[in-house]
């Protein structure tokens, strides 16, 4: 390897022939990586989908004990978030050092809060019981035989909330990274593909919080006055 | 395959602080209307509004409207995958005991 | 002199020395060859478990190990050859090295991705292999819920972690592979230039791609299920063990075609090549192996037809699955179609493709009868099912496995292995192989079930002809083992391109240089043209 180290850069590796190539091919991998993303919690929608259909009072009950204005104010800081590192990715394109990482902080903060509030919401389930599998559980208003199916509900909530925040937690990894990578003037107009790809991941996120805030929060919530 | 600078669509502040903006609202919109009875439409209204929500961040914020047909074919596909899970999975659990044989 | 000098120059095996130049290595055609050294543990492995298994079953009585053992011995054959052997087996190594090459690249899009992906393999393989011994899993490879949640005593989380990790190397290989095809051809490598080898290549990815994310996530809830005791298929909550199938074999039905699809693309490059002519119908072939690809992932439920599944979905499942023949079909009549007035040489990789296409129907149109749901009902979990799938894992992927290894082994490390002793290990694997198996046809028919130790008397002249083959295979498994090591040092030095094959592999040096070619390639030709490679030789002769 030693006679051709000194032709790879970060902006062109050895296997690639032009940038643009090398570009293309992290954004494409960076897509295909979003797809397994969409079929991992696919499973998880296909799990809520069966129980769902099967138990749809007992799910519109365990629904409307979330906090729906919480909920819905959480997603509204991860669209923010959203928001701010398009805005990293823009300054990226544009070349502004300082705006990088400004905006890659205020990402990281919105990412932050969202999670402190998942955090705060997971807390409450604890000190209500509604924590399948333990012997306190107990939904109010669903009837001793429904119990196991508002179980259900909480193993998928947990389930889809967690794997979600997990997520959260890795990106918020790789914005730290990306943070000191571009403090150190890595990222410039000509390569910021790390940025834009990051980026990438961190909209899918988003949209999976998209999905995951209705059909846990919202959905029959009409049922249950 | 020529400059990297070439294919690159800078889009304006604007466009994107428009598209946070349509997606705050949305999002307070399907919160509202949760409240609201319409019956079986409550759960075509939610997901109809996430899917809106999803196309928008997908096209400005992941720049799929920039974006080649390679890169639109494995979304799309990804979406259509996602789609046979759920159908196939569905064929049985939505059809348990329909052809009156017992246990099946 | 020419060979000395040949020998002399600077390839991907001399071009650095050391562990560390091994260990973190970005060449894919290095990291090619450290997953051939692990995968081939991993068999000998689960071979290990296979023989202990046939030495038990040689007796009706069951008095060489327990039933527990005994269901800890299929389930840990099983888990090994399939997660840790076979879904790497052709893809990780002979995909690995020749993949780049053949479509005129210097590596894959990602070579530190690739290196992850071997290391996730064998952190993967370690937690599995501690599992099994600190006291062994014996769910079945299956993991069927409740069992595996609620009952089981065995190292279930250990193996199922082990699995998820070894499923992250799978998805990020495919991954690699996808985007180097796409965005790394060589100039006039179309992709109706491009050799089936990765065409097929293309297609097992997408698998790897779209299938292996929900083996993941199932793992994870049953992880959630027994550990945090979430309950999501706890019947007792309402939940239903059958979704766990579901979701297990949307990606393990697929999983068969990551096993035989590039089987299927070696086959096409050596019946073509040893019967120096074109692939007959190309396009077929390649658009074959897509086809395989999507509609396997149309027919898992055929797995639940007596698990507790409607009967609605089992009549659409089996309907879809009758199509995965068509594709399948029309590949083997292909290559028979290549074979006709082809100028056939029986060297042994065509001896293993062979054998493939032989085993591989066998294993096909049995497949055809477990997917109608009346013939299904009566063999069910009998070892009918058992020949079927070992006819398409063994002989075909294994065969495939064979056939590639041999045909590449002098482009990988320069040395030709000994002819004759390989011809013959074809043989005794071929016939070993149908031995250990075609009787097992026979058992299932007459119904004895699979994953049991104890069995009818009347049943035993089966099983000791089944056990006998497996003696036959094992020592037909041993031989390459040792002609391939001993080839290494003693073999013939192989010439550039000893089979006179198309492709770009057969163009640059055995060994290949570190990035693969001297000078990027330009493509002028279709794949397999050998009618105008002939022209030429005989302009020159």
């Amino acid at each position: 390897m030693a006679d051709h180290a000194p032709t790879e850069t970060f902006a062109l590796r050895v296997q690639f022939d032009t940038e643009a190539q090398q570009k293309d091919a992290s954004t494409l991998g960076m897509w295909i990586f979003l797809v397994t993303e969409i079929m991992f919690f696919g499973g998880l929608f296909a799990v809520y989908t069966v129980y769902r259909s099967w138990y749809p009072n007992v799910f519109a009950i365990a629904s409307s004990s979330l906090n729906e204005i919480i909920g819905a104010l959480n997603t509204g800081v991860l669209l923010l978030s959203s928001f701010t590192m398009v805005m990293a990715v823009r300054a990226s394109q544009l070349g502004q050092q300082k705006m990088i990482v400004i905006f890659l902080i205020l990402t990281l903060l919105f990412g932050g809060i969202f999670l402190g509030v998942k955090a705060y919401e997971w807390n409450q389930k604890f000190e209500e019981h509604h924590i399948p599998g333990q012997a306190a559980f107990h939904l109010d208003g669903v009837l001793p035989e429904g119990q196991g199916h508002a179980q259900l509900f909480f193993s998928i909530y947990f389930a889809m909330t967690g794997l979600h925040a997990l997520h959260m937690v890795i990106g918020v990894g790789i914005l730290l990274t990306l943070i000191v990578q571009a403090r150190k003037g890595r990222f410039s107009a000509s390569y910021y593909t790390p940025v834009d790809v990051a980026g990438l991941y961190w909209h899918f996120v988003d949209i999976i919080w998209i999905f995951l805030f209705p059909l846990l929060y919202l959905i029959d919530r009409h049922l249950v006055k | 395959m020529s400059d990297p600078q070439e294919n690159t669509h800078i889009d304006s502040v604007g466009t994107y602080v428009k598209i946070l903006l349509a997606l705050l609202v949305a999002t307070g919109v399907t919160t509202a209307v949760a409240r609201v009875d319409l019956g079986g439409f409550s759960v075509v209204v939610a997901l109809g509004i996430a899917s809106a929500k999803m196309v928008l961040v997908a096209l400005f914020f992941m720049h799929i409207r920039h974006s080649t047909k390679l890169t639109r074919l494995v979304v799309l596909g990804g979406l259509l995958w996602l789609a046979i899970l759920l159908l196939l999975t569905m064929t049985d659990f939505a059809s348990r005991g329909i052809l009156g044989v017992p246990g099946k | 002199m020419i060979t000395a000098a040949a020998q002399e120059r600077e390839n991907y095996l001399n071009a650095s020395h050391g562990l560390k130049s091994w260990f973190l290595t970005k060449d894919h055609k290095r990291i090619g060859l450290l997953y051939l050294a692990t995968i081939t543990l991993f068999f000998f492995i689960g071979g290990a478990f296979a023989t202990l298994i046939r030495v038990e079953l040689l007796t009706p009585q069951g008095n060489l190990v327990s039933s527990e053992t005994y269901n800890k011995l299929f389930t840990m054959h099983g888990v090994m050859m399939i997660f840790f052997f076979l879904i790497p087996s052709i893809p990780a190594v002979l995909g690995n090295f020749f993949l780049p090459i053949m479509i005129g690249a210097r590596d894959l899009a990602f070579p530190k991705l690739n290196l992850l992906s071997w290391y996730l393999l064998v952190v993967g393989g370690m937690f599995s292999l501690y599992a099994m011994l600190a006291g062994g899993v014996d769910t079945g490879w299956t993991f069927y819920t409740p069992y595996s949640t609620t009952y089981s005593n065995g190292y279930v989380i250990a193996t199922a972690l082990g699995i998820f990790i070894a499923g992250f190397s799978s998805i990020l290989t495919g991954l690699n592979f996808i985007v180097t095809i796409h965005r790394m051809r060589a100039p006039g490598m179309t992709w109706f230039r491009m050799p089936l080898f990765v065409w097929a290549h293309y297609a097992t990815s997408l698998i790897q791609v779209l299938g292996t994310p929900v083996l993941a996530v199932t793992i994870v809830l049953l992880f959630l299920e027994r550990v945090f005791h979430l309950g999501i298929f706890d019947p007792a909550r309402g939940g239903d063990p059958v979704l766990f199938q579901h979701l297990f074999w949307f990606y393990s039905h697929p999983a068969v075609y990551i096993m035989v699809l590039p089987a299927m693309g070696v086959v096409s490059e050596v019946i073509s090549t040893f019967s120096r002519k074109a692939i007959f119908g190309y396009g077929f072939v390649a658009f074959s192996s897509v086809s395989i690809a999507v509609l396997g992932f149309l027919v898992w439920g055929h797995h639940l037809f007596v698990s507790g599944q409607s009967l609605f979905a089992g009549m659409v499942f089996s309907f879809l699955s009758y199509f995965v023949a068509i594709p399948s079909a029309i590949k083997v009549f292909n290559w028979t179609a290549t074979l006709y007035k082809g100028s056939i040489s029986f060297q042994t990789p065509m001896l293993y493709a062979l054998g493939f296409i032989g085993l591989f129907t066998m294993g096909g149109l049995t497949g055809l009868f477990v997917a109608a749901l009346g013939i299904d009902m009566h063999v069910t979990d009998t070892y009918f099912v058992v020949a079927h799938f070992h006819y398409i894992m063994v002989g075909g992927a294994i065969m495939g496995y064979m056939s590639g290894l041999h045909y590449w082994w002098p482009k990988m490390t320069g040395r030709m292995y000994p002819e004759a002793w390989a011809r013959l290990s074809a043989l005794v694997i071929f016939l070993g192989f149908n031995l250990t198996f075609f009787p097992q046809f026979i058992l299932g028919y007459l119904g004895m079930p699979r994953r049991y130790h104890l069995y009818p008397p009347e049943f035993q002249v089966l099983n000791v002809l089944s056990t006998a083959g497996a003696s036959v295979l094992a020592v037909g498994y041993l031989m390459p083992m040792i002609y391939f090591i001993w080839s290494l040092r003693y073999g013939k030095v192989a010439p550039v391109n000893p089979w006179g094959a198309t492709g770009l592999e057969w163009k640059t040096s055995s060994p290949p240089p570190v990035h693969n070619f001297d000078e990027t390639p330009v493509v002028t030709h279709d794949a397999y043209d050998y009618a105008s490679l002939m022209a030429e030789e005989v302009e020159v002769g």
